[in-house]
């Protein structure tokens, strides 16, 4: 049973795929309750970061915490949980679900659901969450609510007939969706007399505080000068301050009690030991079990990162430090490459993940950076015996000492309005897809299931899948195993010489369209130079496909129009820049996008 | 690097009858009604400038364009009056003044040499008609001839002739009779250049708009390569990447651009270098006139070089000369060890066979030649 002061609290987050409105309906929500005025608002205060705000999609969790004024007179506290939107970040999304009791379902009226949306509503049912279900954009002319609200009755199973229909854009009817949380989501329970357990669901590095952990307050109550531990670190820290949180910082209090979402800081210097998903307990009268569901972040996506100018080796790993501070995700480690010279070999959660650090460490930490083509972990059996994991094609064995190789395969959910269903699931074959089943949403949806090598995921899946669909189509994926398969290492040489960045793991089937048009593609990506390069595709010694980059005869200026100097020094200047942009792979020039280039196939 | 040495002067002549199609230098057709404000304010400039110059001497004089010679040669004769009043023009100086065919006839030729010039740059570029109409010339490749001959009667010995190669649809038996019809009259100097496709042109909106057919490079490689060879042995030898010239003939007016020497320019979009700083005229016309009358000039860009770059300077133009750099020369020049400074450079260079090294000088070999600008960029 709920206290009286429990009976004031719903803990919430909101569900919606990229683009149907989460943001803008939480900024809503912020300005209904006046936790921010309209003039204080930078547009979707919740997406911090700027790639956030870019992609419109949340990255890291965030919290708010809003003060309600009812008709009835009573106060309501509402707290809105922000999770993020990716399927790379599943397991984050299921911990800010776990602090809840309830999440608004936000499903464009025009689009309707998506995998991803999908994906996560089962989540949020699996913690037995009540879903309120919300149509928003119900302005727009291609708006069609009822069809949608048939949609989430069909696939949902929820009742959806009184689903509040808004415009967040517009500010139409979002206080129906503020009574609809105090009404239908149950307020927590939870004994404030028990021992400790808080969920962190989130964790920030600030640095005058330390980290910051977003935590939901199960049972029990903390307050500061407490010395707390983390559960499965085992960590114990005395918290210095705790309190309630608000967009942009933080509200300090005398205590968090079992029902409550705040922060709390204890002087932890690194995030790793205050990981998303651990239980915070209290050192002098531990609880006896932490709160189910903690994972180790497990990597399942990488790719070596360099610097484009070796001499930047250490601005790198600074860099990928700092980042690591705020997401224990991140893992790093040295590594060199022949081709590309000292680097690290870097870890994430999935291809988004990857691509937001890339991203981050070019914008936000000035670098240039060359990556490698993503690879996924091989599970390789030796002759002798020996299983032995693989993230870099580079260090694969001898083919003569393998005896069997294994890949991750996932199961991946696509939904996809039914014309391009054709298209799609030839693309999935190509991609060695196994068809386990489809679903009809509705007549002119449908949702397929598929087994797929993540491999295949890797290589520009989801770009493909993006264009054969006309950007219609949403996938998700949960890794579901290995499987045995028949994998190649595809070698590139140029001028003579493997160069080992450009290396990949490739299915044997897919070997010879994949070594030509990667051949084809480097002759497109590397300039002509002074002597003829010749490309080769290799798998071992042998030779799978042949280009040739032709060399250039003339680079001269020829005029020196009265004295003009400077027009010539700035040729050049720009001439020396596009050589900075490249590598020195023995004697070959190679530009940077070359080392992505296996992603561009076009397969 | 300031003081005594003698100096260059440019002077710019921004008319033109038509632009051509390929050029996107400051020049430009019709503006007659303009010509006479603008040689004022030329001769304002150069009244301006001659504290500058502070009695240094003047070895050479180039008066280019656009076309020069398009206008009444009394306007060519107020500017040289102008220069021999301001400045120490030197007895011997190497005086020039660029003239298209056409543009050119008895009357300029004698007033000309008159005034005292004695150099003539005639732009040819091709010596087939079908060529000079797709390069948007004016003239025929007969008035070229006629306007070299005429030139010749009445005393001009000093020419030289521009041409082209590497023009789209050019065969190399059209430039072979380009070279020995430039040839057979027997003049002293000969610029050969590669036609070069400019962003700024109808050339380059074409190459912008995939309309435009590089003409194959071995071709073009092969008709410079064949240029300086023709050339060589009619006794004009190469003495720049694109320059040939008989004994005692080669253009001193850019001898001193590649040396690094200092000149002072007039007119829009003129170039300065002088006293360690580089500087150009703004190329707006009349903003250039508006500055003049004020008595002050617009300028486009005004910075000083530092010696660092002043030694990268002189590398790259010096090397653009087949005599090459003496680095020892520099070193006393710059007071450095510049044998030291790019010996890791050299020797790369020297290894990809782009430059080779004799004693302290350092000259581009015939494939650094095709290859100058991967040899310029390590000095950049």
């Amino acid at each position: 049973m709920s206290t009286e002061r429990q009976k004031k609290i719903r803990n919430f987050c909101i569900i919606a795929h990229i683009d149907h409105g989460k943001s803008t309906l939480a900024d809503r929500l912020l300005e209904l309750t006046g936790v921010l005025t309209e003039r204080e608002m930078e547009e979707q205060v919740l997406d911090n970061m700027e790639i956030e705000r870019e992609r419109g999609i949340t990255i890291k969790a965030q919290a708010v915490r809003m003060i309600y004024k009812a008709e009835d007179g009573e106060e309501y506290i509402l707290n809105l949980i922000d999770t993020p939107g990716h399927v790379d970040f599943n397991y984050e999304v299921s911990r800010s679900i776990a602090a809840c009791e309830g999440a608004v379902l936000v499903v464009d009226a025009s689009q309707g659901i998506e995998a991803q949306t999908l994906a996560n509503v089962y989540l949020a049912l699996e913690h037995d969450l009540e879903i309120v279900p919300v149509i928003n954009k119900i302005d727009l002319p291609s708006a069609r609510p009822d069809e949608v609200i048939r949609e989430i009755e069909d696939v949902i199973g929820l009742e959806a007939q009184n689903a509040p229909q808004i415009s967040a854009k517009n500010g139409i009817n979002i206080e129906s969706v503020i009574k609809r949380i105090i009404s239908d989501i149950p307020a927590p329970r939870g004994d404030e007399d028990a021992p400790l357990r808080a969920l962190i669901f989130d964790s920030y590095y600030d640095s005058y505080k330390g980290v910051i952990a977003y935590v939901r307050v199960m049972e029990g109550r903390v307050s500061p000068g407490q010395t707390i531990r983390m559960m499965h670190t085992e960590k114990e820290y005395v918290v210095t301050e705790l309190g309630y949180l608000r967009p942009g910082g933080q509200i300090p209090s005398d205590a968090l009690m079992a029902g409550e979402v705040g922060y709390i800081c204890a002087g932890i210097k690194d995030v790793r030991n205050c990981r998303v998903g651990d239980t915070i307990t209290l050192a002098s009268n531990p609880a006896k079990e932490p709160l189910p569901g903690y994972k180790k972040a497990v990597p399942m996506v990488f790719c070596g990162i360099y610097p484009a100018d070796g001499s930047k080796y250490n601005d790198l790993r600074d860099s990928l430090e700092k980042l690591q501070l705020n997401d224990a995700a991140l893992m790093f480690e040295p590594e060199t490459s022949v081709a590309l010279g000292l680097g690290f070999r870097c870890g994430f959660l999935g291809l988004l993940h990857m691509e937001i650090i890339q991203e981050r460490l070019e914008r936000e930490y000035n670098l240039d950076i060359v990556t490698t083509a993503p690879s996924v972990i091989y599970r390789i059996t030796k002759t002798n015996g020996e299983v032995i994991l693989l993230d870099n094609p580079t260090n694969m064995p001898d083919p003569t000492e393998i005896a069997s190789m294994e890949e991750p395969v996932v199961k991946a959910t696509i939904m996809t309005p039914t014309e391009y269903v054709g298209s799609i699931m030839e693309l999935c074959q190509d991609r060695r897809g196994n068809f386990l089943g489809m679903d009809y949403l509705e007549a002119t949806r449908v949702m397929l299931n598929y087994e797929m090598p993540l491999n295949e995921i890797v290589y520009d899946f989801f770009d493909a899948l993006k264009s054969r669909s006309r950007g219609y189509a949403s996938l998700d994926y949960e890794l579901s195993g290995y499987k045995e398969s028949k994998l190649v290492k595809l070698d590139i040489r140029l001028n003579g010489e493997v160069v080992d960045a450009l290396s990949f793991i490739v299915h044997v089937d897919k070997a010879y369209a994949r070594g030509r048009r990667m051949a084809e593609k480097l002759k497109e990506t590397i300039p002509r130079q002074m002597f003829e390069i010749p490309i080769q595709a290799c798998i071992g010694n042998k030779i799978i496909a042949r280009e040739t980059v032709k060399a250039f005869r003339k680079d001269v200026l020829a005029k020196c129009y009265g004295g003009d100097i400077t027009r010539k020094k700035k040729l050049l200047e720009k001439q020396k820049e596009g050589k900075k942009r490249m590598r020195q792979v023995g004697s070959v020039e190679v530009p940077q996008e070359a080392f992505m280039s296996v992603l561009k196939l076009d397969l | 690097m300031t003081g005594t040495q003698d100096i260059g002067i440019y002077i710019h002549i921004p008319f033109c009858v038509r632009k051509c199609r390929y050029c996107d230098f400051a020049s430009w057709s019709g503006m007659e009604s303009i010509w006479e404000p603008y040689i004022r304010a030329v001769i304002r400039e150069l009244e301006l400038k001659s504290e500058t110059a502070a009695g240094r001497r003047v070895m050479s004089l180039f008066i280019g364009g656009g076309t020069p010679s398009l206008l009444p040669y009394a306007f060519i004769l107020s500017i040289m009056d102008a220069v021999r009043r301001h400045y120490r023009l030197l007895p011997d100086a190497e005086i020039t003044i660029e003239a298209n065919p056409g543009t050119l006839d008895e009357d300029k030729v004698k007033a000309y040499l008159d005034a005292g010039i004695n150099r003539l740059s005639i732009g040819l570029q091709a010596y087939q008609d079908r060529l000079l109409k797709f390069l948007g010339r004016v003239h025929t490749a007969r008035q070229f001839d006629e306007a070299v001959s005429m030139a010749q009667r009445h005393g001009f010995s000093n020419i030289n002739a521009d041409i082209i190669f590497g023009i789209p649809h050019q065969t190399m038996d059209d430039w072979l009779e380009t070279l020995s019809r430039v040839l057979s009259h027997r003049i002293p100097h000969v610029s050969c250049y590669s036609l070069t496709i400019e962003e700024d042109t109808p050339f380059g909106r074409m190459k912008r708009e995939g309309k435009w057919q590089d003409p194959d490079e071995e071709l073009e490689r092969s008709m410079y390569h064949t240029a300086m060879e023709m050339l060589g042995e009619a006794g004009l030898e190469q003495y720049e990447l694109s320059n040939a010239a008989k004994p005692h003939h080669r253009c001193r007016h850019n001898m001193n651009y590649w040396q690094r020497g200092e000149y002072l320019g007039f007119g829009a979009a003129a170039h300065s270098f002088h006293n360690c700083q580089r500087s150009a005229n703004t190329s707006d016309i009349r903003l250039y006139m508006e500055g003049m009358a004020r008595g002050n000039p617009v300028l486009d860009e005004c910075y000083p070089v530092p010696d660092e770059e002043g030694l990268s300077e002189s590398m790259i133009l010096g090397l653009r000369l087949t005599e090459g750099v003496d680095l020892d020369e520099l070193s006393t020049v710059y007071h450095t060890d510049v044998r030291l400074k790019y010996r890791e450079k050299l020797e790369k260079l020297a290894e990809r066979k782009l430059v080779e090294l004799e004693g302290s000088v350092v000259r581009l070999t015939k494939r650094g030649m095709d290859l100058a600008n991967q040899v310029f960029v390590e000095f950049i």
